[in-house]
């Protein structure tokens, strides 16, 4: 009638922020946009720390609308591999020395992305969510949203579609 | 294009700080439409397995391209901003290779500019990506 004794926390939270470290550090792109995932759970932001190089009118102040689509698109792209990711890494399926050694799993492609510009993105940190609407075998469906100071006033939203990669057939 | 024209693009892009970190530069800006480059890089690169550019890249490329395509247009007063701007990636781009960008101002009201953009690394009849834009404008009067 017992169910087995759980993990210790420790080794719980260090196999997934390992996950999540190899799979960021991954793409350079995130590097050069200075993003990166905070991970409550299997719940991920996405944060894009303000870099002068980010900006796009320096008179306003703006984010440039190219780093904020990257932003949206990134953390999208990390939010389903990261949903891929959970059950391989909880079951033990996925190795984290191969994680460390660059043995990652594919990312999913972009099909299309829509970019909704809702205020001009301020020279601060910024926050993304993606949410997944439907992931099936081959496509998946994501919606982001991306705020600054309140979490109720997004300044950019995007919803894409992605091509998901196939698993390789034994 | 004249030297005026080839100056004022020369400033618009040294004026726009992400521009300018991604390497991209104006060889075409004139009358609503606009030609831009940007070469690759490592530190572009989104998918680590091919060492093809994000789409993230592209799509700041296609973005800065549209923009300065609005603000090239005869009728256009001052700035612009996106108000939306919707991808179609149809291929991945060649690593190692530049890609380039046209993007044209389709039709113009006194608010908004429409705005259709390809890319490609090379081969225009084979494009990388595709893009329709709205942006903010203010027509001259």
């Amino acid at each position: 009638m017992s169910r087995p004794r759980p993990e210790p926390v420790q080794v719980v939270k260090q196999r997934r922020d390992a996950t999540l470290t190899a799979l960021v550090q991954s793409i350079p792109y995130c590097e050069f946009l200075a993003i990166e995932f905070d991970r409550r759970g299997d719940e991920l932001t996405g944060i894009m720390r303000y870099r002068e190089t980010n900006i796009g009118n320096p008179l306003l102040p703006a984010l440039h609308g190219g780093a904020t689509a990257a932003f949206l698109e990134i953390t999208a792209v990390i939010g389903l591999s990261w949903s891929r990711l959970w059950q391989d890494m909880e079951s033990g399926a996925l190795s984290l020395d191969d994680l460390e050694n660059g043995q990652l799993p594919r990312l999913p492609k972009t099909i299309d992305f829509t970019v909704d510009y809702l205020r001009s993105g301020l020279p601060r940190d910024a926050y993304a969510r993606a949410r997944i609407n439907r992931s099936g075998r081959r496509y998946a469906s994501v919606h982001v949203e991306a705020w600054q100071d309140h979490r109720d006033k997004l300044f950019a939203q995007a919803t894409g579609h992605f091509l998901m990669p196939q698993k390789p057939s034994v | 294009m004249s030297t005026d024209q080839i100056k004022f693009a020369q400033q618009f892009i040294e004026a726009i700080p992400h521009a300018k970190a991604l390497g991209m530069t104006v060889t075409n800006l004139q009358d609503g439409v606009a030609e831009l480059e940007m070469p690759y890089d490592d530190r572009f690169i989104g998918d680590p397995d091919t060492g093809v550019i994000s789409g993230g890249a592209i799509s700041a490329l296609m973005d800065t391209c549209c923009g300065a395509a609005v603000v090239s247009h005869p009728d256009m007063n001052g700035a612009t901003a996106t108000i939306d701007l919707r991808i179609d990636y149809m291929r991945a781009a060649k690593p190692g290779d530049r890609i380039i960008a046209r993007a044209e101002v389709y039709h113009m009201t006194r608010t908004v500019a429409f705005v259709r953009a390809t890319s490609h690394d090379n081969d225009p009849d084979n494009p990388v990506a595709t893009a329709t834009g709205a942006f903010t404008a203010e027509k001259t009067s």
